[in-house]
């Protein structure tokens, strides 16, 4: 793990600690939003032990107060709380998703590029056919095919966003492996493996955070828009997709209900996508992978 | 004298957009012990295909290598990769040939760490650390131990290169294969790389294959040199011929165009 950190905090050997966590003040912004949500998350239910899941009908669409800070919804459940759950949802299963895609992509993706062949072909026809549905649509098809649950989500988000870790690192990987240092290690003597760690590694390390950064917005996205229309948290689990298709009967005489888990889905993925563009000009990756920033070696 | 590297006929064409193309064509040459064998030709003649071939990194369409009796293509994995120490390289762009992420004596002792058994003479009375075997080699190369820690982006282009030779001699190597290692440096630079080259020849009894576009460069250095066009051997020189000798029209135009 060490190479790893050091080859992200020093790509080319004479950054500072202190220099590369210096970030651009909207990654900042995004940064300081996403962590209080998550402290919200977490600490919020220690503070208020309000049951997200309790239904009180005496006690339904109530006004902000001090025993619920965001008032309550149609079954006079405390929104806070049901709020600081789905977040829970949300963020753990797309932080799982997130695990799994590159435990699963960056490995094909190096085995693809590096041995190249035969089963670079077989590998990248897969990702191909994966590819060529609209992620989204495979979403729905999976769960709509295995019933909806968060579980079968979680596994369709992974089978769609796999490819997209197989695609970055075979590029980077088909790229590199041909530099004449790739070729000089290898004349060294080197194994295959001390080639990938040592020497491949640290180049697909930093397009693969930013990569992650950037999917984990979408993930979350996805898991929500599931849930809204049904396909994947089920009632009564709090999610924020599935809060907001609750609260769709009340939304004009209570458009709180819709606005705080839409506002809480917006600034996460928001913070986010801001933290990825962060990550992204600190890491300073080629602009061939992502489109933008970048610059020369 | 003995021969080290005796190549027979060596083929290789690649595929590129469904066409085929011949990077080499029946290309034989041999290489004695403690000899430079030149190498001049344009891009494209085939020079870097016949290095990835004798570095092992690819194989021939058909051909045969044998460094010191033993054909290399048809050794196994392992053998392979125990005969590599025997062969090792330069190459042109230093700056592509040292990982930018490493310190160079990470780089320079990268042969030596897979090979921990195989320390070269002039390396064995140095008894102590990893670090002191790289001071070592640093030396030799006209570097000082306070080069140790640097990063490759902080060395000037010669200094990377000297690190890369440190790298290429690290194995006691038989044969070192040098591919275009004064081209990217500066004029100046070129003549102290070739110096010292001449002098680690001398030294360590190295042969070398030198490969070059400069048939100047080369005719210094080399004890014979062979000139490459379109995959194929189209003149040979032999010891102490003259550049003005030469028969094949390529090779007149390639002496005007360096004159």
């Amino acid at each position: 793990m060490k190479s790893a950190l050091s080859g992200l905090l020093r790509p080319y050997g004479g950054w500072s600690l202190r220099s590369s966590m210096r970030f651009n003040p909207l990654t900042a912004i995004g940064a300081s939003v996403l962590t209080l949500i998550v402290l919200l998350a977490f600490i919020g239910p220690l503070l208020l032990q309000n049951d997200p899941l309790t239904v009180n009908m005496s006690e339904r669409l109530l006004q902000p107060s001090w025993q619920y800070p965001l008032g309550t919804d149609h079954l006079g459940r405390c929104m806070f709380s049901r709020l600081a759950a789905g977040a829970r949802t949300t963020l753990g299963i797309a932080a799982l998703a997130l695990a799994a895609v590159t435990l699963i992509g960056i490995p094909i993706g190096l085995l693809s590029g590096y041995r190249r062949g035969r089963i670079d072909a077989i590998l990248m026809r897969i990702v191909d056919a994966v590819g060529a549905f609209p992620d989204f649509i495979m979403a729905i098809a999976f769960t709509g095919f295995l019933g909806p649950s968060l579980t079968n989500l979680m596994l369709s988000i992974i089978l769609v966003n796999w490819i997209g870790y197989a695609r970055v690192v075979r590029g980077i990987v088909l790229a590199e492996r041909e530099k004449e240092y790739v070729l000089a290690a290898r004349a060294a003597g080197c194994s295959s493996g001390t080639i990938i760690w040592r020497h491949l590694q640290p180049n697909i390390i930093s397009p693969v955070i930013v990569l992650a950064a950037l999917d984990i917005g979408k993930m979350i996205l996805i898991i929500a828009s599931l849930s809204y229309v049904g396909l994947g948290a089920q009632p009564p689990s709090p999610e924020w997709g599935a809060m907001l298709n609750d609260g769709r009967p009340y939304f004009q005489a209570n458009p709180s209900l819709m606005i705080y888990p839409g506002l809480a889905i917006m600034l996460v993925v928001i913070s986010c996508n801001l933290i990825s563009e962060g990550v992204r000009d600190r890491l300073d990756v080629k602009g061939t992978v992502f489109g933008k920033g970048g610059g020369a070696r | 004298m003995t021969q080290l590297l005796a190549v027979s006929g060596l083929n290789k064409t690649y595929a590129d957009d469904g066409r085929t193309v011949h990077a080499l064509r029946d290309v034989s040459l041999h290489i004695s012990v403690g000899e430079c064998l030149g190498v001049v030709g344009e891009s494209g003649s085939g020079k870097s295909t016949l290095v990835r071939l004798l570095l092992a990194l690819e194989r021939p369409d058909s051909g045969e290598a044998m460094l010191d009796g033993v054909p290399m293509f048809q050794l196994k994995p392992k053998e392979l990769r125990a005969m590599r120490r025997h062969i090792q390289v330069v190459f042109q762009d230093p700056s592509a040939a040292l990982n930018q992420r490493l310190p160079i004596w990470r780089s320079i002792m990268e042969p030596l760490d897979n090979f921990p058994d195989e320390k070269p003479a002039f390396l064995a009375d140095v008894r102590h650390s990893r670090r002191e075997t790289a001071v070592r080699l640093l030396e030799m190369v006209g570097l000082q131990a306070a080069h140790l820690d640097r990063y490759p982006h902080e060395l000037s282009g010669g200094q990377k290169q000297r690190v890369a030779i440190a790298r290429g001699i690290s194995l006691g190597p038989k044969l070192l294969i040098c591919d275009e290692p004064t081209s990217s440096l500066d004029v100046s630079v070129q003549a102290q790389m070739l110096k010292l080259l001449k002098e680690l020849k001398r030294e360590l009894g190295i042969a070398y294959l030198f490969i070059s576009h400069d048939i100047a460069a080369v005719s210094m250095m080399s004890d014979r040199f062979i000139v490459m066009k379109e995959g194929q051997i189209v003149d040979r020189f032999a010891r102490g011929q003259l550049l003005g000798e030469e028969r094949h029209a390529y090779t007149r135009e390639l002496v005007a165009a360096a004159t």
